[in-house]
């Protein structure tokens, strides 16, 4: 039964991503020419309703289903990896014009070339994995 | 009927984005979509290979299951709600077209110049998607989360090191943009 839900948040998630141009390259290409508001409308709607719930979550404690405590664990502390990490993130996200959400949204839509992406994409995360330990973080 | 393939504006998307957020934290769960590019590693068996993949990926079945919804939701809004282009700033479809020979701003969703199957048996094609792919798979991981780990949960969080890998985020998507595609695409 909980696995209907995630599905269902899921199908919600790829049709918000698809209708609203998140998923199309143009529109990742368009934010980085600061040729619309479009993508950082999206983004800071998003973040300034995000803290605010967040917020209000914290103040009156409030629980995830079950009674369990909500997943807003602290981030480890650090600047490296997160920038380094972050500029290599964004070298393929303006190249590739997919993140990992919309990825998996352009193989629904049939636009099977972005299997190649996932497939680079997995390849990244693995040699990641062997290299981890001689990178700084 | 028109208004059924029309996008959505941007204060309709990014509440929406933001509601999923919390939809996945009463869950008990969190917003974080290339987490699952490890857990497919895993599966994969990568853990033969590092540490970093061993791990019970079986507790990460839940995100696998958003990642099929998402699938199941880009053919739905791409088949039925949508005419799968997409208009953007006229000033940047002209220097698309102009610069790099990409034409298919406001005719396609994807510039099928670098997305029409056809074109895979080009080398250079192949190579940018491979290339693209390959960055944001390592990057995200080098820097625990993607737009969706970092720049909507983190933030939203207040997290310090998520303000950090989408400022990482911004200069890697401007240098890409401004300095090497001139170099790539010309």
């Amino acid at each position: 039964m909980r696995y209907i839900s995630y599905l269902i948040i899921g199908i919600f998630f790829g049709i918000i991503m698809y209708k609203s141009e998140a998923s199309s390259w143009f529109r990742i290409y368009e934010m980085f020419q600061f040729g619309s508001f479009h993508m950082y409308g999206i983004i800071g709607s998003a973040l300034i309703l995000g803290v605010i719930g967040i917020q209000l979550i914290k103040k009156f404690k409030i629980k995830a289903i079950g009674g369990a405590e909500m997943n807003l664990y602290p981030k480890k502390k650090g600047v490296v990896n997160y920038l380094f990490g972050g500029i290599i993130f964004g070298l393929g996200w303006a190249l590739a014009g997919a993140c990992p959400g919309p990825m998996y949204v352009l193989v629904g839509a049939g636009y099977y070339s972005i299997l190649v992406v996932i497939g680079g994409a997995l390849l990244g995360t693995f040699v990641y994995g062997i290299v981890k330990n001689k990178l700084p973080h | 009927m028109d208004w059924i393939y029309e996008p959505w504006p941007w204060y309709v998307a990014g509440p929406l984005i933001a509601l999923t957020m919390f939809l996945l934290l009463y869950a008990g769960k969190q917003f974080g979509m290339s987490s699952n590019l490890r857990t497919m590693c895993s599966i994969g068996g990568a853990g033969k290979y590092s540490d970093f993949f061993k791990f019970d990926w079986k507790s990460q079945r839940w995100n696998l299951t958003v990642v099929l919804g998402s699938v199941i939701g880009g053919f739905i809004a791409s088949q039925f709600l949508s005419n799968n282009t997409v208009e953007i700033n006229p000033k940047t479809t002209t220097h698309l077209s102009q610069d790099y020979g990409i034409e298919s701003a406001g005719s396609a969703y994807l510039p099928t110049e670098l997305f029409a199957s056809e074109n895979l048996a080009d080398p250079f094609v192949l190579i940018i998607l491979i290339l693209g792919g390959f960055l944001v798979g390592f990057g995200a991981r080098y820097a625990g989360g993607c737009t969706s780990g970092h720049a909507i949960s983190g933030l939203s969080n207040l997290q310090l090191p998520s303000l950090i890998a989408v400022i990482g985020f911004f200069i890697g998507g401007l240098v890409m943009v401004h300095l090497l595609f001139p170099l790539i695409f010309s």
